[in-house]
């Protein structure tokens, strides 16, 4: 009986590696998936924090892949070392903070020793839904090969949707796949990915315009960069990395930072640190709860607490009261004029 | 069959599913876990893990702003 073989896919719940997978199980391949949980992924919880993604659909888009395709999603959690990844990219940074090349040789040389520690399921090969010329940094045709080499891989990387524009790999040299029956797609387009999606019947596939990681946001990377910089380290705990997606965030004096909710959702997110960290809310009128990340003395609350005035209902009133709680501490009221729009700063928005 | 509990609160999807995947790994099947989280992307999110690994959902409740999904491994 000819062995039926076996891959396991990265899934990053994108439309590519969606397709990717089809294209093997139409030829008979039996597929698993594997995402790799970084904490800067883009997943739609963390926008529903905020009251208007509310009516979005709340879903995982890796998990909503690998229902699609009827496959097994083994999710991994990679923060701690992706941190390496992050801090010290062998092939630097794209335009932001985005270690594009290094993140995808980290996540396939994971696949490999996800394999290896599951060698009992027998897997022959790993796909990956790249595409040459898709991504500026880590998808064109040289780095195909070092992800390959680098990530320890080699010959049994597949790349389903590009496969005809690179070398035969292990999985067509011996048969187990037809390289006829894979795609030759390239560059930036992404009509010939979308026609095949239309092909196989899929819509309401995700298509984050940035990619699947905040780290190729400009903002969210500005903002990461002024939290090493304040702390004079760069240094970071998953606490961090989620506070950077919620609020908005001022830098009145170096040794802190304002975090102030844009609305209720993210209050409601903000009141789980309460016991961690320093708080301002108006109490007179409605207001954004606000966090305090760093060191603020005494002498800098009428400061913080004219402008977290400024961003509440109360902005244009004589005077409005505020309270700050200071973890284990007794909550201290402050009766403050909101600052005017002009007295906040430009320069404070990180 | 044993029934056990997971505390998921404070995490943001898809720490919750990935605390429930590496449980249950320790369980047998036929057992109960009460995961309890506050992410409401929870509710689709766990349940879509669950059934694309054999798994299942059978009850979900919400106390004081924390959801309880209730998963008998398995299914």
């Amino acid at each position: 009986m000819t062995k039926k073989h076996k891959a396991v896919a990265l899934i990053s719940g994108g439309l590519d590696s969606l397709l990717a997978v089809r294209v093997l199980q139409e030829q008979g391949i039996e597929v698993e998936g594997i995402n790799f949980y970084t904490g800067f992924c883009v997943e739609g919880h963390t926008h529903a924090i905020r009251n208007h993604d509310k009516d979005k659909q709340k879903r995982n888009n890796a998990l909503w892949s690998a229902e699609q395709l009827g496959i097994k999603l083994h999710i991994v959690d990679v923060i701690e070392e992706y941190k390496d990844v992050l801090l010290n990219p062998k092939h630097g940074y794209g335009a932001n903070m985005n270690p594009c090349l290094d993140c995808k040789i980290f996540m396939v040389s994971k696949a490999v020793e996800w394999v290896k520690e599951n060698r009992k399921n027998d897997f022959d090969f790993i796909i990956t839904g790249e595409v040459i010329g898709q991504r500026p940094m880590s998808q064109r045709k040289e780095t195909m090969p070092i992800i390959s080499n680098e990530s320890g891989a080699d010959d049994i990387l597949l790349r389903p949707l590009c496969a005809k524009n690179l070398p035969p790999t292990k999985p067509e040299l011996e048969g187990w796949v037809d390289r006829e029956k894979l795609y030759g797609f390239s560059g930036r387009n992404r009509k010939p990915q979308m026609a095949l999606a239309k092909q196989f019947g899929f819509t309401d596939y995700a298509s984050p315009a940035g990619g699947c990681c905040f780290l190729t946001d400009k903002n969210y990377s500005d903002k990461l960069v002024d939290l090493w910089d304040a702390r004079g380290s760069r240094e970071y705990e998953m606490d961090d990395i989620m506070l950077l997606k919620v609020g908005r965030h001022l830098r009145p004096k170096p040794a802190f930072k304002l975090i102030i909710a844009r609305d209720a959702g993210e209050s409601k997110y903000l009141e789980g640190y309460r016991k961690q960290f320093v708080t301002i809310q108006v109490t007179s009128h409605n207001g954004p709860l606000t966090m305090v990340d760093g060191e603020i003395k005494a002498e800098d609350y009428d400061l913080v607490a004219g402008i977290v005035a400024r961003y509440g209902q109360g902005r244009d009133a004589e005077q409005v009261e505020v309270e700050i709680a200071v973890p284990g501490e007794e909550k201290q009221t402050l009766h403050i004029k909101p600052l005017s729009a002009e007295q906040v700063s430009v320069e404070w928005h990180v | 069959m044993s029934h056990y509990k997971l505390d998921a609160r404070r995490m943001l999807c898809p720490m919750p599913v990935i605390k429930t995947q590496n449980k249950v790994k320790e369980l047998a099947e036929g057992d109960i876990l009460d995961v309890i989280c506050t992410d409401p992307g929870a509710l689709s999110d766990i349940p879509a893990w669950a059934r694309i690994n054999g798994h299942k959902v059978i009850a979900n409740r919400e106390i004081d702003d924390e959801l309880i999904i209730t998963v008998r491994v398995g299914g």
